[in-house]
């Protein structure tokens, strides 16, 4: 019996193995694509990205390991590889699902520029209104994420507000009917921004050019 | 299934089964779990099926293989290692076929290792039957479960977001019935399903015997 089993138990390991080995270099592959995919949406004209670590340290890129406390941000570059822009993922918890965003920044402006989403399990037809409807997106045009003088923090968390009470542009109006997947969008920007951006705005320089 | 003093069915009949007479969503009504939670689109079903066709072609033929060598008490746990095994290898295959159907499917790929449809094939059929026949009933099957998991899911992606394989197929004026890709139109179109295919089945030996006088549609 012992014997059988371990024949079986063979067998299904080579087989696991085999198929690990031979789908690896194509499942890399995906999810780089997946990823430039998610980047080249929320900015427009970039042609390649690069992964970047931001941590108390600094920057540096994100070939070797995660250091401690490290924020992980993507810098889109055009074909002459100059910066056409930063992204960075956010995460908050929606109606159903953690709902995973992109968001787009823009140095010079020190706002947000765009968001798309990576995934979501919201209510069709309710949470999914977050990439379709054309008033919620204009929030992110421009929504203010500067840094206080020191540069510790956020001048302003972002903020979620009722519908139709946006006042300010570190406000997003939240879409009426869909409050909860609004306010995880919200959530997941200002977790993500409060900690990269302190550690990523003074060492801009190093990402700017390559 | 060679039960003494029954026919053993031909090459055919094997094959036919499980597309037809035991087709496992519409007749058995096995596997409900994935069924009714990924056939929200065509795409989605279509992927799911042939996850779950490639899963049971597998499993049942290493079964089918070892039919002779592995001991009953210990049969269960075979099986599920060795479905466990096809599942992370399709897990693997459909990670690097397409991530956005991954992502779709979520954790109904690995679900796939409980579906009583692999486990009921391999200890109803594979264990008993040479590679062949096991291997024709498993495709026979695996395309009846694709078949009713797109019958849900075309039906659910046209009537819940006017598509089709994610083909637009209306004009801008149509409504989409959003309930219809919510859990709860997954169960009105399977009951619809269901409905149609047992009025099918009860309506054949009715135009067969007319002499007895049934009144159409009673």
């Amino acid at each position: 019996m012992i014997r059988t089993l371990g024949i079986v138990a063979t067998i299904c390991g080579v087989l696991i193995v085999t198929a690990y080995e031979g789908t690896l270099d194509a499942v890399i592959a995906n999810k780089k694509i997946a990823l430039e995919r998610a980047v080249f949406k929320v900015i427009p004209g970039a042609a390649k990205v690069n992964e970047y670590w931001a941590s108390p340290t600094g920057v540096a890129p994100a070939t070797a390991a995660a250091p401690e406390g490290g924020v992980k941000f993507y810098v889109a570059r055009d074909a002459a590889g100059q910066m056409k822009g930063i992204a960075a993922e956010g995460a908050g918890k929606g109606y159903a699902d953690v709902v995973r965003i992109m968001y787009a920044y823009d140095p010079a402006r020190q706002v947000i520029t765009g968001i798309g989403v990576i995934s979501m399990r919201e209510t069709p037809g309710i949470g999914d209104k977050i990439y379709t409807d054309q008033a919620f997106l204009k929030n992110f045009e421009a929504l203010d994420v500067k840094l206080t003088t020191d540069g510790k923090a956020l001048a302003h968390a972002v903020k979620v507000v009722k519908h139709g009470t946006k006042q300010n542009p570190w406000q997003i109006d939240a879409i009426s009917g869909a409050t909860v997947t609004s306010k995880a969008i919200g959530k997941g920007i200002n977790d993500s921004a409060q900690k990269l951006l302190p550690y990523l705005v003074p060492n801009l320089d190093k990402v700017g050019s390559k | 299934m060679a039960i003494p003093g029954q026919k053993i069915p031909s090459n055919i009949d094997e094959l036919l089964e499980g597309l037809w007479k035991q087709n496992p969503v519409f007749v058995m009504v096995l596997g409900m779990c994935p069924v009714l939670a990924v056939s929200v689109s065509a795409v989605n079903a279509l992927s799911m099926g042939l996850a779950t066709t490639f899963v049971l072609v597998g499993s049942t033929l290493l079964v089918s293989l070892l039919r002779n060598v592995i001991p009953r008490e210990v049969r269960i746990a075979t099986y599920i290692l060795i479905i466990a095994t096809f599942v992370t290898v399709v897990d693997y295959l459909i990670q690097a076929i397409s991530l956005a159907v991954y992502d779709a499917l979520g954790a109904f790929i690995q679900l796939i290792v409980v579906n009583c449809i692999i486990l009921g094939r391999a200890e109803a059929h594979a264990s008993k039957t040479p590679p062949l026949r096991t291997v024709l009933n498993a495709l026979g099957m695996g395309a009846g479960f694709t078949i009713g998991l797109l019958a849900l899911g075309s039906v659910r992606e046209i009537l819940g977001a006017g598509k089709l394989f994610g083909v637009t197929l209306f004009g801008p004026d149509f409504q989409p019935w959003v309930v219809m890709v919510l859990p709860p139109g997954g169960f009105f179109v399977l009951g619809a399903w269901l409905l149609l295919f047992n009025w099918l089945k009860t309506r054949k030996p009715q135009a067969a015997q007319p002499a007895e006088g049934h009144v159409h549609g009673a």
